[in-house]
């Protein structure tokens, strides 16, 4: 009986170091080179898969990055620039920080802004819902408000605002993928720079439609009108098409343009006070009023001016920066907030369908 | 009397003529008429007019974009008051033709007396031309440039032309009004277009449910004894009047993936379209009207009106005693395959066939819930398609897979949707499937187009 165990034990033994060595022998054989490289890099990267560089994943990212003879072309913008420093440092690249980047949507139509002229019943995709026709609203443009762009973002950066019918982004939590950007079949969202201390200024609207076409649609539509484009002093704003575009290289956070809108299609976010618009409005009137005495007068006082009024609006910017800590604080505790609610909510519904 | 039908799939809604009873009636000329220049599948057509010319009825006021396209014809006499963007029936913009209704003034040359003209010309290539110029397309639904379908490929020889008589869509009750009132020209028109494709036999089928109708065709062809032309008796069957479908009803052939009608030998006209035909080689009168069935159990006034192309939808509904209250939802078309209407100020265009008013209870779509495995979509396609898989692969956005099993055969029928016993969205799901297939298809080609255009310029060089 215990020969039998004994016999069973070595000729299992023996076996196994034989396959050992048949596999041992097989793996030195058909061995693939692999740069080593690859799977530091790949440590690195956020591992989330996201597809945000334009590759299948992090490892397609990796080997992408290693093979090639600099990192222009290669970024990853969920781990934004420190990721890319490290990735530079692994493979001895020098690598330009660039400004991190965030979702931003350009639709302004709110429920009360963009009253509905039909009902959709069909399954609620924006992508289907764009197949059929232009939507519920008169604005042929907008947000179709189903939400393909909260259902694409795999990092829970985007809400459906209940009370506007439209996508919130949560700043904090977008990695700027761009994945909402190829769900949206309207286009809507456009990744922005995320500006400092995340100010920033865009138009929430791209509706090409004639003024009053787009004004009867959506009481908050970009009418083309060009006070915005005349009212910059930057040279930031374009007006193409019967829509107004703020280039953010350009954009010195001023908010001129955003007094002086006539529908309030241009927002500012995150500024550390509410806007003044008739303090504004006023500094205009006196700046075109001193540019139309020199320009009657003597030309060289312009440049003078000008300089000084830039000076004036960098003074402002920087003399609210110490209270913007405070605004922040209060944007998370907002959000915070916000978390608490959905979670209320989520309970609500539970015991509903109890 | 034997019935026939199309082998695979297909199902059998109530099909609900409740304005079969109605007679043909012209609608009143509206104030303003809109035509659009993209009412026919290629090229939107041309503006030949500018605003403030005075035009006349049957006057070509825009013409093809491209040899897939179509002449369009002024459907009243006024002035031109804009050539600018309006929505359509689904809110998109296209480019309309605005003409304000001065008296109606046809143009020289139209005839427009209803005696019957029999003679065949002789000349095939005169009938063809004399289509496309009176701006001829399939009126069953599809605005197929007609003179391109009789136009087929070199090699390609058609062996048979069928008339579609079915109708299979419930509520349409405009192409059997049409059968019963204007049969003659129905028939005459059919001889054209058999002369048109070389004198090939023609089957005109109609489904049983129209009896009143295949009696009075029968009579008017032993009447007007033209050879080759007979009646066919359908089974009830939607989606019957599906070109494919029909072929493989009366031909008991199989049109392949991809593949033209032609390629098995077959030209399929709706019968409306047999009727413009006869207008436009006969009577020199270009499609400036067509015949629109009013209907819904909510609609007390259940009317086919003649209606002339471009007239606002609003004015028709308005004419008839205006939308009633417990109607929620307009339908362009037949219930199965219309689109529902979002804008009331749009107009009609050539293939405006039906609008119907449904209540709530008849549209509402029950909860979707989980797929059952029952197989009841893959019986009811008719085109032997896997709706349930499908519907998955196109939630899944496999493109390639969608290829392999053929989403880009899909008719847009409804049979898949119809028959779910889950209420599952099947349809909605196959179109955007549908959708990523063709966009590959097209990219595909237009990749190929360029690697031939570059190896040819990399030749040239080399010469």
């Amino acid at each position: 009986m215990s020969s039998t165990i004994i016999w069973t034990v070595a000729v299992i033994t023996v076996l196994g170091l034989l396959l050992a060595l048949v596999l041992y022998l097989v793996a030195k054989k058909f061995k693939v080179e692999e740069d080593p490289r690859i799977d530091e890099v790949e440590k690195v990267m956020p591992g989330a898969n996201c597809g945000g560089c334009g590759f299948a994943g992090c490892r397609a990212f990796a080997e992408a990055a290693v093979k090639a003879p600099n990192l222009d072309n290669n970024y990853c913008p969920v781990g934004g620039n420190d990721t890319m420093a490290k990735v530079a440092a692994i493979l001895g690249y020098e690598v330009q920080a660039k400004a991190p980047m965030v979702a931003v949507v350009r639709c302004n139509g709110t429920c009360e802004a963009r009253p509905k002229v039909n009902e959709y019943d069909g399954f609620a995709s924006c992508y289907v819902k764009s197949l059929l026709y232009t939507g519920d609203t008169g604005c042929a443009f907008g947000c179709l408000g189903c939400g393909d762009c909260v259902s694409a973002c795999q990092f829970g950066a985007l809400s459906m605002n209940p009370e506007t019918g439209l996508p919130m982004v949560d700043q904090e939590k977008c990695t700027a993928c761009g994945a909402c950007v190829k769900a949206c079949p309207k286009r809507v969202i456009e990744l922005r720079p995320m500006g400092p201390r995340g100010m920033r200024m865009f138009v929430s609207c791209i509706n090409k439609d004639k003024g009053p076409v787009a004004k009867k649609a959506c009481a908050s539509a970009c009418i083309g009108c060009g006070i915005c484009a005349k009212t910059c002093t930057h040279d930031a704003i374009t007006v193409e098409g019967n829509i107004a575009y703020i280039d953010p290289a350009k954009c010195k956070l001023c908010r001129e343009c955003e007094a002086m809108c006539p529908t309030g299609a241009i927002h500012g976010v995150n500024f550390p006070k509410p806007l003044d618009k008739d303090a504004i409005k006023e500094r205009i009137k006196v700046r075109q009023q001193k540019a139309k005495e020199a320009a009657e007068g003597n030309t060289p006082a312009v440049a003078e001016k000008k300089a000084d009024a830039n000076g004036v609006a960098a003074a402002d910017v920087s003399a609210s920066a110490k209270k913007i800590a405070d605004a922040t604080a209060d944007t998370s505790a907002t959000a915070k907030k916000i978390a608490n609610a959905t979670a209320e909510a989520k309970v609500k519904e539970d015991k509903k369908d109890e | 009397m034997s019935k026939h039908t199309f082998s695979i799939g297909g199902v059998h809604p109530h099909d609900n003529k409740i304005s079969r009873e109605c007679a043909i009636q012209p609608l009143p000329l509206a104030p303003s008429v809109y035509i659009s220049v993209a009412q026919h599948i290629g090229a939107p057509s041309v503006p030949v007019v500018a605003v403030g010319d005075k035009v006349k009825v049957g006057q070509v006021v825009a013409e093809p974009g491209g040899f897939v396209g179509a002449f369009i014809h002024s459907s009243v006499s006024g002035t031109v008051k804009s050539i600018a963007p309006r929505a359509d029936l689904a809110g998109r913009m296209a480019t309309h033709i605005e003409i304000a209704v001065e008296g109606d003034e046809w143009l020289e040359g139209i005839d427009t007396s209803d005696t019957l003209v029999t003679a065949i010309p002789e000349d095939a290539k005169a009938i063809v031309d004399k289509i496309r110029l009176g701006g001829v397309v399939g009126l069953g639904g599809a605005t197929f440039p007609t003179h391109v379908k009789l136009s087929p490929p070199p090699g390609s020889k058609c062996e048979r032309v069928i008339i579609n008589g079915c109708e299979c869509e419930p509520y349409l009750t405009s192409d059997f009004r049409t059968l019963l009132e204007k049969g003659e020209q129905v028939v005459v028109g059919a001889a054209l277009l058999q002369k048109a494709m070389g004198g090939v036999p023609c089957t005109i089928a109609i489904e049983e449910n129209k009896p009143e109708a295949i009696a009075h065709i029968k009579d008017v062809i032993a009447k007007l004894g033209y050879s080759g032309i007979e009646v066919m008796v359908m089974k009830m069957m939607y989606p019957q009047g599906g070109e494919k479908q029909l072929i493989d009803a009366v031909m008991h052939r199989q049109v392949g993936s991809g593949a033209l009608p032609i390629s098995v030998g077959a030209v399929v006209q709706n019968v409306a379209t047999a009727l413009a035909v006869y207008d436009a080689v006969q009577k020199n009168k270009p499609i400036v009207d067509n015949s629109v069935t009013v209907t819904g159990e909510c609609f007390p006034k259940q009317a086919n009106l003649l209606v002339r192309v471009g007239t606002p939808l609003r004015y028709i509904v308005d004419y008839l005693g205006g939308v009633p209250e417990n109607a929620v939802k307009i339908i362009s078309g037949g219930p199965m395959m219309g689109r529902a209407v979002a804008n009331l100020d749009a107009a009609t265009v050539k293939g405006t066939g039906a609008l119907l008013f449904l209540t709530e209870e008849q549209t509402k779509r029950a909860p979707e819930s989980h797929c059952i495995r029952c197989g009841k979509c893959a019986d009811a396609c008719p085109m032997g398609l896997e709706p349930f898989l499908l519907n998955k692969l196109s939630q899944a956005k496999d493109t390639e897979a969608l290829e392999a099993n053929a989403a880009q055969d899909c008719i847009e029928c409804g049979c898949c949707l119809y028959s779910c016993p889950a209420h599952i969205p099947l349809l909605d799901h196959i179109r955007v499937g549908k959708g990523f297939v063709m966009s590959a298809i097209r990219a595909r080609a237009a990749a190929a187009k360029a690697a031939a255009e570059a190896a040819k310029a990399a030749a040239d060089a080399k010469k």
